[in-house]
């Protein structure tokens, strides 16, 4: 077949055809471990389809059309297929490029809107502040009530799924906090975008579990958000910006690790050698980075955690985040966290390593597929009969407590960081 | 060539949802497990029977073939669309519609993957038998077109051992039942004939199979050997002793090297074979066998023998062979597997054949498989950008075929022939036997639009069949 020149010009197609293509087998282990597959079964709409669409592209033998993006957005970056593939195929990396070379998803509207949160809101703390004050002033004015009245249905819904925005948002008075204790190590801590505006607690909590593990904490004043959902909507030349300030804002430190508690930032942290190997002047610190990045449950794990005093006596079922889970691998040591909390029954659910359906702003670019997964997945934790679903990532914990409230059961969303903070005694 | 009102027809069926016509959604079905590739011009997603049967005679009357696809995880290219027309995929029947434990069966659609039958049934203690390498990801459907079997194949036979009846929608669009919920109908037993089919007599749309109970015991050992003929000899002497394992595996040492470069599990990576045997059954058979075994391994000069202690350990012995294909790209960009089978007797003698093949192609050839059943999975290593390399491959891969069928075995143990090795079946069987199965098909298919180009050594007709270019690794379920 002659390869069609009208596509996209041969400079892409170069930016395509990426050796990880070539790994793939073709051998299907993929499909039955891709949320959309299973829900669609359409073979476009598996891992394996999506690789074959870019490698087609790539070789010139189809269109980077509307048809193409459309099946490279429906993926959900879950990365489930990555732990399913034999050959170690990094798909991630595949459906990244392939966005960035198709650009952001969605209508015309929702990818203004979503650019420029992109490149003008998530690289700007203040900026960001400044957006949730607005946010929380709409929640509280009674200007919500109203437009859940006027609003038309879809910007009724979406609306409901906004989180509320708390009172205070995570701002440390300090930059290096000593640990409680002899120190056993020293760590920097990123304190998140949305997880410092939306889950201050959960920053305010991870903080102290890591001082008092014997943790001296820093946490850089010129940090800021990590990029993971610019690079996962194609929108990289702001990542690697975002990537290069935090790289000079913790390697300004000597550190035994970086600390993330969000598992979309710490995967995101932990690409950063790869998303920077082509600049010459960040290349190697981009690897030092990458190399120390943590994610705070890993991290407590492998350091060996101080045994709780108190107990937390609730029954818990644990959800695996896609970018914790298939993203860094790791699975068993926030279990063993849990189990090592006095009073904690933790009950397994069904397949606990699918996603939700938040899969970062997924939920509102394809809120049908993604209430499809959810209410699959609120099923799920029902039949555990669990009060608790412990899930150490925002965007997990926003979309379950969404499901508890829109479709049962009632159940409270924890993250990890929460419990153990109140194992050592937290209010 | 894409006739509109045949379009618009199975539009009408499936709905637009389902009926891809779209350069971008239908290249995805140009490729199975295989590397052989041909585009199809129409894809219909049915979701049941009804719908099922209505495209099957709306291409009828449209004179279009259809080529049925379950999961695309084959491996001999039997749901390439080798003359385009239209991909029938099977993958929304995916419903476990009953299960009976009180008779041991299930009733599925062809959809349904196969590992998740056991899933269902494994709290109660049931499993489904057929353990091909893929079933995580193949479809009962595509088993059932293919015979299918797997490490325990040995043990509990293959597909055709575990399906009691197949409802199929015939080239006509007429739905049939083939057997039934007993094991005994009366008459010609057309499920066995149809089992094994490769999609050319008709289309499941539900199985009927049979379920087992799970085994009180499993014991898992790996014997290690300094010399393969002392391994293959080993697997001779076990089965002539009148022990049937459960599973009875061999990796030779290029396996074994891929296997610990990529995920190790503990395999030594300077010996020249390991064997993994695993029993089941009553706790007590299972310390029987195992010690008999222990002492023909001994026997045979076996350095090590060990035996898993747990389950732990026991899952860690299978890791390695189960991911041992993909290991194997850790030291070729490509890989051809060949599926030959021998006389288990002929074991030391094939791998010696085998050995000769590689050296005189200058071929690396790595040996994983079913030594147990005497199926063979030669993986021949090699990189496709070389210029000539693929048809040395495609060469020396004819010869151990050759080999396999003149020592007294087969050309295919449970891969099928699809449009892979459908040159090879001559090695066979004679124009007379072709014509007499011929006759068969043309039973239930008169005008072989059924999965055409497959299976007869038939030239591969209109459509434009390819070898997927590049550095694409081959075939993968050994």
């Amino acid at each position: 077949m002659e390869p069609t020149e009208n596509i996209a010009d041969k400079h892409t197609r170069a930016e395509l055809d990426l050796p990880e293509l070539y790994q793939c087998v073709h051998c299907g282990l993929c499909l039955n471990a891709c949320p959309t597959y299973r829900a669609l079964r359409i073979e476009s709409e598996s891992p394996r389809g999506r690789i074959h669409l870019v490698r087609a592209a790539a070789e010139g033998r189809i269109e980077l059309n509307q048809g193409f993006a459309d099946h490279l957005n429906l993926c959900l970056m879950c990365r489930a297929c990555e732990t399913a593939c034999p050959s170690g195929v990094k798909y991630g990396r595949i459906a990244e490029a392939a966005r960035a070379a198709i650009g952001p998803p969605g209508s015309k509207l929702a990818r203004g809107v979503a650019s420029l949160a992109f490149t003008r809101l998530l690289p700007f703390p203040s900026r960001l502040r400044l957006a949730a004050r607005l946010l929380r002033f709409y929640q509280r004015s009674g200007a919500e009530r109203v437009a859940g009245k006027i609003l038309p249905r879809r910007l009724r819904e979406m609306s409901a799924m906004l989180p509320a925005v708390p009172d205070r948002f995570f701002a440390p008075e300090a930059e290096v906090f000593p640990p409680l204790g002899a120190r056993r190590a020293r760590v920097g801590m990123l304190g998140g975008c949305v997880m410092s505006v939306l889950f201050a607690e959960i920053d305010e909590a991870t903080l102290r579990v890591l001082r008092k593990n014997g943790c001296e904490v820093v946490l850089p004043r010129n940090q800021g958000c990590c990029g993971a959902l610019n690079v996962h909507n194609g929108e990289t030349i702001a990542a690697k910006e975002m990537a290069r300030r935090n790289i000079d804002a913790f390697l300004a430190f000597e550190l035994d690790a970086i600390i993330v508690n969000a598992a979309g930032c710490g995967a995101a942290m932990k690409e950063y050698g790869h998303l920077l190997r082509d600049d010459a002047a960040y290349a190697e610190k981009a690897e030092r980075f990458a190399a120390r990045v943590k994610d705070a449950g890993e991290f407590l794990f492998e350091l060996g955690i101080v045994a709780p005093s108190a107990g937390v006596h609730i029954a818990v079922t644990y959800q695996d985040p896609c970018h914790l889970a298939h993203g860094q691998k790791v699975r068993s040591q926030p279990r063993a966290l849990l189990q090592a909390i006095p009073g904690i029954e933790l009950i397994e659910m069904n397949t606990p390593d699918r996603c939700c359906g938040s899969a970062g702003i997924y939920n509102i670019t394809h809120s049908e597929m993604s209430q499809e997964l959810l209410e699959e997945k609120m099923r799920s934790i029902a039949a555990t009969g669990a009060a608790a679903v412990v899930a150490p990532n925002p965007g997990c914990m926003l979309q379950l407590r969404y499901g508890a409230r829109r479709y049962g059961p009632a159940v409270e969303v924890f993250h990890l960081m929460d419990l153990l903070d109140r194992a050592y005694g937290a209010s | 060539m894409r006739p509109s009102a045949l379009v618009d027809e199975l539009r009408a069926i499936v709905g637009e949802q389902y009926l891809l016509i779209n350069k971008e959604d239908v290249i995805v079905y140009e490729q199975d497990g295989s590397i052989l590739q041909a585009m199809p011009e129409i894809v219909a997603v049915p979701a049941n029977t009804k719908e099922v049967s209505a495209i099957v005679r709306a291409a009828k009357k449209a004179g279009v073939p259809i080529v049925p696809r379950g999961s695309g995880t084959g491996l001999a290219g039997g749901a390439v669309p080798a003359e385009g027309g239209v991909v029938l995929s099977l993958a929304r029947l995916d419903r476990i519609l009953e299960i009976d434990l009180e008779n041991r069966l299930a009733v599925v659609e062809p959809g349904v993957i196969n590992l998740e039958i056991t899933k269902a049934i494994s709290k109660d203690g049931f499993f489904y038998a057929p353990d091909p390498s893929s079933q995580a990801a193949c479809s009962i459907g595509g088993n059932i077109a293919n015979n299918s079997g797997g490490p325990h194949t040995l043990a509990y036979g293959v597909t055709v051992n575990h399906v009691l009846g197949v409802e199929v929608v015939l080239a006509d669009g007429e739905v049939v039942w083939l057997g039934g919920r007993v094991a005994d109908t009366p008459g010609y037993d057309l499920t066995g004939v149809f089992v094994g089919s490769e999609g050319t007599m008709g289309i499941v749309t539900k199985a009927i199979v049979r379920l087992m109970r799970a085994r009180e015991s499993v014991r898992t050992l790996l014997a290690v050997f300094d010399r393969a003929e002392a391994a293959t000899r080993t697997v001779v002497d076990i089965t002539a002793a009148g022990i049937i394992p459960a599973a009875l595996e061999m990796m030779d040492r290029t396996t074994i090297q891929a296997v610990e470069k990529g995920a190790p599990c503990g395999y030594p990576t300077d010996a020249a074979a390991v064997l993994l045997a695993e029993f089941e059954g009553v706790r007590e058979h299972g310390e029987r066998a195992m010690a008999l075994v222990q002492s023909i391994c001994r026997q045979n000069g076996a350095r090590e023998v060990k035996l898993a202690k747990d389950d732990a350990e026991r899952q860690l012995l299978w890791k390695g062979r189960k991911g041992a294909f993909g290991a194997l790209g850790l030291i070729a960009p490509n890989y051809y597997v060949q599926d030959g089978v021998v006389p288990r007797g002929k074991l030391p003698e094939i791998m010696t054949r085998i050995a000769e093949i590689a050296e005189r192609y200058g071929l690396i050839i790595a040996n994983v498989f079913h030594a147990g059943d005497g199926n063979l999975h030669p993986n021949i290593l090699f990189d496709m950008r070389k210029p000539g390399e693929l048809d040395k491959v495609i060469d020396a891969g004819a010869e151990i075929l050759k080999a396999c069928v003149a020592v007294g075995g087969s050309i295919t143990g449970e891969h099928g022939i699809g449009l892979e090795k459908k040159a090879y079946i001559g090695l066979l069987f004679n124009e007379q036997d072709l014509e007499a199965m011929a006759r068969v098909r043309r039973a239930f298919d008169p005008a072989a639009r059924l999965n055409p180009a497959k299976l007869f050594p038939t030239p591969a007709g209109c459509g434009e069949v390819r070898f997927s270019p590049g550095k694409i690794p081959a075939g993968l379920w050994i």
